[in-house]
């Protein structure tokens, strides 16, 4: 079980998380894209073989949404969220 | 007989505790201390096994968790599959049997696989059972090789637990190694957890006759021992596996015998800052024809039973060694009494101070065993020439074998961390670490005593950062080995894998045929699986390999060590998570009375269990939901509307932020008024639907499917932290902070004003689709005009304290006019009459909300909102799409939920499905709704509805409204 870093709980549970997907481009303004570049957008996912950039929710804790960066390789986080301070 | 083989003294047995068990239907007697191993030794028990394969004769290999042959089955009230027997303790009056094997162990049938033996090599089973499909053949193969059945019933007594562990240091392996680390770690200040698969510490300390600091090794063991027991930093598990290693430092560790009575298993799931990995090594077999025999044992096994256990296996024996540890085992059973015929050493050269081990002895250098002789039990060995030649035979019913010695590597490896070969040792070790892990002693190649110790107090003062302690002196045999992976001239089958009977040939089969990468020799043979893991005959595996392509050890590598090292029990992964425990349901405060009246409960979603009916005496399903729906038609109905999801916003940006959500306007709602809404996904597909209600300039509530409460407060969540983190929102969900009685019929007003209520009840005061807060039959209460079932509804909403009160007074007030309770059979049936959506049943994930014939609902004023875009392309598309209709059976007869739609009644194609079948009590008549291609131009048609059987229901194709479509009743 992955230990992720809460900015505001510190480390914690995996299972205190759950998975929100890796982090998309922004979401393109409807009515100024064409379709191919909105379709692309709505069912293009990242999927890198390293470190990819993912939302977590820490739903069993604070609530908050919150970014890391981890290796696909190893589960290592190697980019943790600022911490809230 | 009793216990012929148990020698006069010694063991770490207590001889004053005589305890009786029974192994294949016989009983025995063995001592406290014993393992049904040991006791089975004593008691001269040689065959105890058969194959997995082959069903041949085996007998005890080993003495711990790497027994490859005797698996045995506990009986009883602790029953239990496939127990190495050396791992199981003995106890009073245990019952055990072995697997694998019938009608007996003497007279197995399945031995006639022998005879047969050289048409079932590796991969036998994938070429010959296969036409026309394996399922065939299946059943019987797999009751012919299988191993013991699971048991039938959880343990009658006690149960599991677990629990989490933090540490700065876990230690596992409490040998020489592990205890000197966790001693270091701990005189250090860290907090330390050390866990010990054994009954009790010292790992081959207690097996071996040796001195530390010129005391017997144990007086360390037991000095340190109670020294870290004195320790409040330090957790010591005995008895306790650490069987897997995960991603960052979590491990899993299962206490076979914690100290409470109570307690069966305790699993422990351990954060460790640091993991020192103290496991020990683990012996190798040798690999000669028959060595599979009863009576061919590990040396260090039978180190094990002499010095631990008191216990001969033998009476005359042959050491048979590639390495000098066997030495020391000669000399034990020489000082047991046991008469050793030789030593056959594959070496050419015996270092000195093997030799000065054993004086006396006939030590056979550069020989090796080709064949073990004997059926049942071994009654001598054929020895020759490394390279060939004449053989002599030694008499002898024990063999005690050294393959060499590995590094028990498989926590190490489950870390990712890698492995490299070491030539001198002729083994892997552990080499670079990926997580926060070192390794220790015999597990990283520290293979005598002194070097155990200070390895183990490195490894724990690198992690401490102090200075590495002062080693007591320790003197061992030094360790020397020449890697003797098969003995090619060997006669017999010879075996790699005792426990998958994987043999050389088998091995040699697969690379013929094209499995070269030793991942695959592993899957096509076998060898390595199941609860071995790779203990025994792993590196003899590799060995074959390297010799048969003629490459290195390094170059073949070694399979992935998975997780569990040794047999888990699923209760230990479980703990506490069973039966109504795992899954709890969900009960709103009426249950007692719904219990009360006698309530047929079950789940709707979400774990809430509901009233399903109210039956009276003589009742069934449908009579029951007939009247409570006549009762909401014709008078008034109650039910309880708790588990609807309810979520409150609160701020300034609410209104766009449910703009963006809902596909409908909902930001120009005023006070007190509400609307109902599509929330979709930005690919265009429903999530949930339900209504919106704004309290005042700045909060909101929501409501939301039963079943998806928590997931559509992830999804607000979601989107307001990620997409708007800057707007002023704040989301709380409150269903459970509000429980409600929905009073729904003709007369609900009339109820409502019984209760006694400040709130104005008049139409055009209180209006549908409004809010108003108050006070009804006394309580402060919420009331709300929302309705679904089609008709007069008033949601009266109060505090979950207050809830038995209102409904006692919603009862007793309603009782002139014959209210009754509904459950959610009648609301299941009063909503289908009124063509209200539910989600999973008329919404699948592929209809929108045009064809549900909710074209309304979709916003064209809004610029945005999730899932506009994606539906107005999906819409572009070609094709048919399925529409929401009426659907009226005729002749009238109630059509299966899910049954097909098809042209014309066909059978080659369909054109959509009966969403819901219910009885109308407004009809008088079955009634459905359907998702139909193109249903919205086929009103007044007919369809058809073929059943599985073939028969087809014509159907007529209405709206989807049976009753009251201008909705007059429910705004009355």
């Amino acid at each position: 079980m992955m230990q992720i870093p809460c900015p505001f709980c510190g480390p914690r549970n995996e299972s205190e998380f759950f998975y929100g997907g890796p982090v998309r481009p922004s979401r393109p303004d409807p009515a100024a894209v064409n379709d191919e570049d909105w379709t692309a957008w709505l069912t293009q996912v990242p999927n890198p073989l390293g470190p990819v950039q993912e939302h977590w929710w820490h739903a069993r804790g604070c609530g908050t949404w919150l970014t890391i960066w981890r290796d696909t390789r190893t589960h290592d986080v190697v980019e943790a969220p600022d911490d809230a301070g | 007989m009793t216990q012929v083989d148990r020698l006069a003294t010694g063991g770490r047995i207590d001889r004053s505790q005589t305890l009786n068990f029974t192994f294949n239907g016989k009983g025995y007697t063995g001592f406290e201390g014993d393992t049904l191993a040991s006791a089975l030794l004593a008691n001269g028990v040689r065959l105890t096994a058969r194959s997995f394969k082959y069903h041949r004769p085996r007998g005890i290999v080993g003495a711990g968790v790497e027994e490859p042959s005797t698996l045995v089955e506990l009986m009883g009230a602790n029953a239990s599959g496939n127990c190495p027997a050396t791992t199981v303790r003995l106890s009073e009056g245990l019952v055990a049997k072995s697997v694998n094997c019938w009608p007996s162990l003497a007279f197995d049938i399945g031995a006639l696989n022998q005879l047969a033996s050289r048409f079932i090599p590796a991969g036998f089973y994938y070429k010959t059972f296969k036409w026309p499909n394996w399922h065939v053949y299946e059943g019987p193969i797999r009751k012919a090789a299988g191993l013991a059945a699971a048991p039938s019933e959880p343990p009658a007594k006690g149960h599991f637990e677990s629990r989490f562990g933090h540490c700065d240091v876990l230690v596992a392996g409490a040998g020489p190694a592990g205890l000197m680390a966790a001693l270091t770690a701990a005189r250090a200040g860290l907090r330390v957890m050390i866990a010990d698969e054994g009954t009790e510490a010292g790992g081959s300390l207690l097996s071996r006759k040796l001195t530390i600091g010129g005391a017997p090794a144990l007086d360390w063991v037991a000095q340190t021992v109670a020294e870290l027991a004195a320790l409040p930093n330090v957790t010591h598990l005995q008895n306790a596996t650490v069987w897997g290693y995960r991603e960052h430092n979590y491990l899993m560790v299962t206490e076979r015998a914690p100290t409470n009575p109570s307690l069966l298993e305790r699993t422990w799931r351990v954060r460790a800052g640091h993991v020192i990995t103290a496991t020990g090594a683990i012996e190798r077999g040798l690999v000669f024809g028959n060595n599979d025999r009863p009576g061919v044992m590990l040396a260090s096994a039978v180190q094990t039973y002499v010095k631990r256990y008191g216990v001969a296996p033998g009476k005359r024996a042959v050491i048979f060694t590639n390495n000098s540890s066997a030495y020391a085992v000669a000399a034990d059973l020489v000082a047991a009494g046991v008469k050793v015929v030789a030593i056959v050493d594959s070496r050419e050269t015996v270092p000195e101070d093997a030799r000065a081990q054993v004086p006396g002895i006939e030590v056979m250098a550069g020989k090796v065993v080709t064949e073990a002789r004997g059926a049942r039990h071994l009654r001598g060995v054929a020895v020759t020439a490394k390279t060939g030649g004449a053989a002599r035979i030694l008499s002898c019913d024990l063999l005690a074998v050294s393959g060499g010695w590995n590094p028990t590597v498989h926590l190490w490896s489950q870390s990712r961390s890698s492995l490299r070969y070491d030539a001198a040792l002729a083994t892997f070790l552990p080499d670079i670490p990926a997580q926060a892990i070192s390794a220790a002693g015999a597990a990283t190649g520290d293979l005598t005593l002194n070097d155990a110790l200070r390895s183990g107090a490195e490894a724990a003062a690198h992690v401490a950062g102090c200075d590495t302690p002062d080693i007591p002196e320790a003197p061992d045999l030094p360790y020397a080995v020449d890697p003797l992976w098969r003995v090619e001239t060997s006669t017999g089958k010879a075996f790699l894998d005792l426990q998958n009977d994987v043999t050389v040939d088998d091995v040699h089969l697969a690379l013929r045929e094209g499995y070269s990468n030793v991942e695959h020799v592993k899957r096509y043979t076998t060898g390595g699986m199941g609860i071995d893991q790779g203990k025994t005959g792993n590196l003899n595996i590799i060995g074959t390999v390297a010799l048969a392509q003629g490459i290195g050890m390094d170059q073949v590598g070694t399979t992935t060590f998975r997780a569990p090292y040794t047999p888990v029990s699923f209760g230990a992964i479980g703990g506490l998570r069973e039966d109504t425990v795992a899954l709890p349901y969900r009960h709103t405060p009426i249950t007692e009375w719904n219990l009360a009246q006698g309530a047929v409960m079950y789940e709707s979603g979400a774990r809430w269990r509901r009233p399903g009916y109210f039956p009276r005496a003589g009742e069934g399903l449908q009579e029951a939901t007939n009247r409570e729906c006549r009762a909401v038609r014709e008078r008034v109905g109650v039910y309880d509307g708790s588990p609807l999801g309810t979520v409150e916003l609160k701020g300034r940006d609410v209104g766009r932020f449910l703009d963006y959500l809902y596909t409908n306007v909902m930001s120009s709602l005023k006070p007190g008024r509400g609307r109902y809404g599509l929330m979709l996904s930005d690919d265009g597909l429903i999530m949930d639907d339900g209504v919106c209600f704004r309290l005042d300039a700045h909060r909101w509530i929501i409501s939301t499917s039963t079943g998806h409460a928590d997931a559509i407060n992830g999804h607000l969540e979601e989107m307001l932290q990620t997409r708007f983190p800057d707007w002023n929102v704040f989301i709380t969900p409150v269903t459970s902070q509000w429980n409600n009685a929905t009073i729904c019929g003709p007369k609900a007003r009339e109820v409502m004003a019984a209760l006694g209520t400040d709130i104005d009840l008049a139409p055009e005061a209180f209006p549908f689709m409004s809010v108003r807060d108050g006070v009804v039959a006394g309580l402060p209460a919420r009331v709300v005009r929302v309705s679904f079932t089609g008709e007069l509804s008033f949601e009266v909403n109060v505090a979950p304290r207050h809830m038995r009160a209102l409904w006692a007074k919603v009862m007793e007030a309603g009782q002139p006019f014959g209210i009754l309770p509904v459950g959610s059979e009648a609301s299941h049936v009063l909503r289908v009459e009124k063509g209200f959506l539910s989600l999973g049943h008329e919404v699948d994930g592929t209809v929108d909300a045009h064809d549900l014939g909710m074209g309304w609902v979709m916003s064209k004023k809004k610029a945005d909102h999730l899932g506009k875009r994606a539906v107005q392309i999906r819409r572009d598309g070609t094709g048919p799409r399925r529409e929401l209709v009426g659907v009226i059976p005729e002749p009238d007869c109630q059509i299966p939920e899910g049954a097909p739609l098809t042209p014309g009644g066909g059978r080659e194609e369909t054109e959509g499905f009966v969403t819901a079948c219910v009885w109308s009590v407004v009809q008088d008549r079955w009634v459905g709704l359907a998702l139909l291609e193109n249903g919205h131009a086929r009103h007044g048609d007919t369809a058809h509805v073929r059943l599985k059987g073939g028969e087809v229901i014509p159907v007529r194709v209405t709206p989807p409204c049976h009753y009251d479509p201008d909705g007059a009743k429910l705004r009355s």
